[in-house]
């Protein structure tokens, strides 16, 4: 370890005399530093190269992500540097996990742009992220002052105003992805879509890499999906609607495919991740201004999120997208076949939909978090998940979801509309359950069974997936786990 | 066809007593209950008339039942809905929204397309019942 002395912030002429300083002395570690109200907060796991010091670690992130260069350079002296210095000011070593600290990170807001998601990441997660004397680094949570957070439009529609538009309260949306993804022609894949929609569904979904192929142009593909809909729609007296895929390769198609969708009636769009966060913010703009809800499918985001010690956390990325303005966010089922323990994706959750987060460690939540009355963003459940489960979605994600069921409706055997009315029927019978003060999560299967005497496809449903499950050890849960209370 | 509006639609009809169960659910949360009716069941018909205000005092669901009932005996032609209201910040809007009565035959609706230029369609929906006038729609 370095001596106390060598970690402390010099001052005066030597402070600036030409050659190398430690990041440290350089006055990026602050450990008496008390963070301002509209200061942004970073934490960061950081794993040092063997015989670097933690202090002299975190004071380097520090350094890297708001003002410092390798060297000395006078030319801080022409600037207020002292405030334009990001300050590591707290290191705490991460439960059980040798070599990995948790480093406090604090930034004025004067050093970030207002509302741009770009201008925040290409300090705080750039270079940083490829700097030696770092075997790796993850960027966990962070605390966005409400000051920062009014800069932003945030979500476009939101959870309250989407339940308006759409007349529909008090249970959870559903939805099913067209299956397969690619190959479909326009005519084909609104057959799916129609099917689906009649049989009690809410929403279809295109996928990520739906764009406009070969075997179908998107012109083709909204116009027939928007025949779909609105059939649908007649047959149940109900709003419907298919998240009609606009990723393009340039900013100018999005607009003429979102335009194009408008026109036709659709209450809603959808993007990818990959699209990046200004094309994001753009599109959440164009939402907000045209009254069309924003759909994002997170596609990518494992690459970086999934692993515990290097890249970004997913709770970052949602409460970035929260500031970026989309209304619906894909955030895990914890049941289904995709990434996701039940106390992360609770964090996860809380983000997308309170109006404050408080502190909770057992959920990966570091900070307390004030929304300042941004919009609320939608989780969407997806991938894996079937009518057999109903009692455990709603248990562990609540009731402003939109659970989505593709192969668990496509997959039905008597066909699409079957599938999509059994899942609607057991959501509609396990709400109703709760509502009436059963113990619905223990007596879930007891409910399905009872509510499948009067509904063939939910009996078909339930005797085909009875026994699929996706139990495995999730590669990315808390840290921290609560101490039991000890009772008398 | 069956209007699928609300979020009990795909269960059976409601008797007084699923209607109490519910109700009381959204009293205890202390979300105002109020009671609806209309003979235009269009999904973008968003205001359909009032039977009194919510019931912003009201503790027991056996008076939403009662009300329920009393519209029944003037409109029990018609559609009827519960909703209860949540004024909490960050909400202030309809947290349930069920169906309790309907006409006995529901003719659904017509779809109405005007085609334009290239292949695009403006879509309307009309419900069959609302060619005729207010009151006389499902007589």
């Amino acid at each position: 370890m370095n001596k106390p002395d060598d970690m402390k912030t010099m001052t005066g002429a030597k402070r600036y005399s030409a050659g190398v300083l430690k990041y440290a002395q350089m006055g990026y570690w602050e450990p008496d530093y008390e963070p301002k109200d509209t200061d942004i907060i970073a934490l960061f796991r950081i794993t040092p190269q063997d015989g670097v010091d933690v202090v002299e670690a975190a004071a380097a992130v520090a350094g890297e992500s708001s003002t410092a260069t390798w060297t000395v350079v006078w030319t801080d002296r022409l600037t207020a540097c002292e405030k334009y210095r990001a300050k590591a000011y707290r290191v705490d070593p991460v439960p059980n996990s040798e070599g990995e600290y948790f480093a406090y990170i604090a930034y004025d807001l004067d050093l970030f742009e207002p509302g741009s998601i770009a201008n925040l990441t290409a300090s705080i997660i750039g270079n940083v992220f490829g700097f030696k004397p770092l075997k790796a680094l993850r960027l966990e949570d962070m605390r966005l002052s409400p000051a920062y957070i009014k800069t932003f439009q945030g979500p476009a529609t939101g959870i309250v105003v989407e339940r308006e538009r759409l007349n529909c309260y008090g249970r959870p949306l559903l939805g099913a992805t067209v299956k397969p993804k690619l190959g479909l022609s326009g005519r084909n894949y609104g057959r799916v879509v129609y099917e689906a929609l009649k049989g009690g569904l809410d929403f279809t979904k295109d996928d990520e890499n739906i764009n406009s192929q070969p075997f179908m142009h998107w012109r083709d593909r909204f116009l027939y999906c928007m025949e779909a809909v609105t059939r649908a729609s007649a047959a149940t007296g109900e709003v419907k609607g298919t998240y009609l895929n606009v990723t393009a390769g340039t900013m100018e198609e999005m607009y003429e495919r979102a335009d194009f969708a408008k026109s036709l009636g659709s209450v809603i769009v959808m993007i990818d991740l990959v699209i990046g966060y200004t094309a994001i913010q753009s599109m959440a703009k164009w939402a907000r201004d045209n009254d069309v809800i924003l759909h994002l499918h997170r596609a990518g985001h494992s690459t970086y999120t999934r692993q515990r010690s290097h890249g970004v956390s997913f709770r970052v990325i949602a409460k970035w997208m929260r500031l970026a303005g989309v209304d619906h966010l894909h955030a895990g089922t914890v049941v289904g076949k995709l990434e996701g323990d039940p106390a992360t994706t609770k964090g996860y959750y809380d983000i997308f939909r309170e109006e404050r987060n408080e502190m909770a460690l057992e959920n990966g939540i570091f900070f307390d978090q004030d929304w300042a009355s941004l919009n609320k963003m939608m989780p969407v459940a997806s991938g894996g998940i079937h009518a057999g489960q109903m009692h455990q979605l709603i248990h562990y994600l609540g009731e402003d979801v939109v659970l989505q069921f593709g192969g668990g409706t496509i997959g039905h055997p008597h066909g699409i509309a079957s599938g999509a009315t059994a899942n609607r029927v057991a959501l509609e019978a396990m709400i109703y359950a709760r509502n009436s003060g059963r113990d619905y999560f223990n007596e879930g299967p007891d409910i399905l069974r009872e509510a499948a005497k009067t509904c063939t496809p939910l009996e078909q449903a339930l005797e085909t997936w009875k026994d699929v499950t996706f139990d495995y050890t999730s590669t990315d849960s808390p840290d921290y786990v609560p101490t039991p209370q000890v009772t008398a | 066809m069956r209007l699928r509006q609300g979020q009990f639609s795909y269960l059976g009809d409601f008797t007084d007593e699923d209607i109490r169960v519910q109700a009381q659910y959204a009293i205890d949360r202390g979300w105002a209950v109020s009671v609806e009716y209309t003979d235009d069941p269009h999904p973008r018909n968003t205001y359909w008339e009032m039977w009194g205000h919510p019931m912003f005092e009201n503790p027991d669901a056996a008076a939403v039942v009662f009300e329920v009932n009393e519209c029944r005996k003037e409109n029990g032609d018609k559609y009827i809905r519960v909703i209860a209201f949540d004024a909490s910040p960050g909400w202030e809007s309809i947290r349930m929204s069920f169906i309790v009565n309907r006409p006995k035959s529901e003719p659904g609706f017509r779809v109405v397309r005007q085609e334009g230029e290239g292949r695009a369609i403006h879509y309307t929906i009309e419900s069959y019942a609302c060619a005729r006038p207010e009151g006389e729609r499902y007589t």
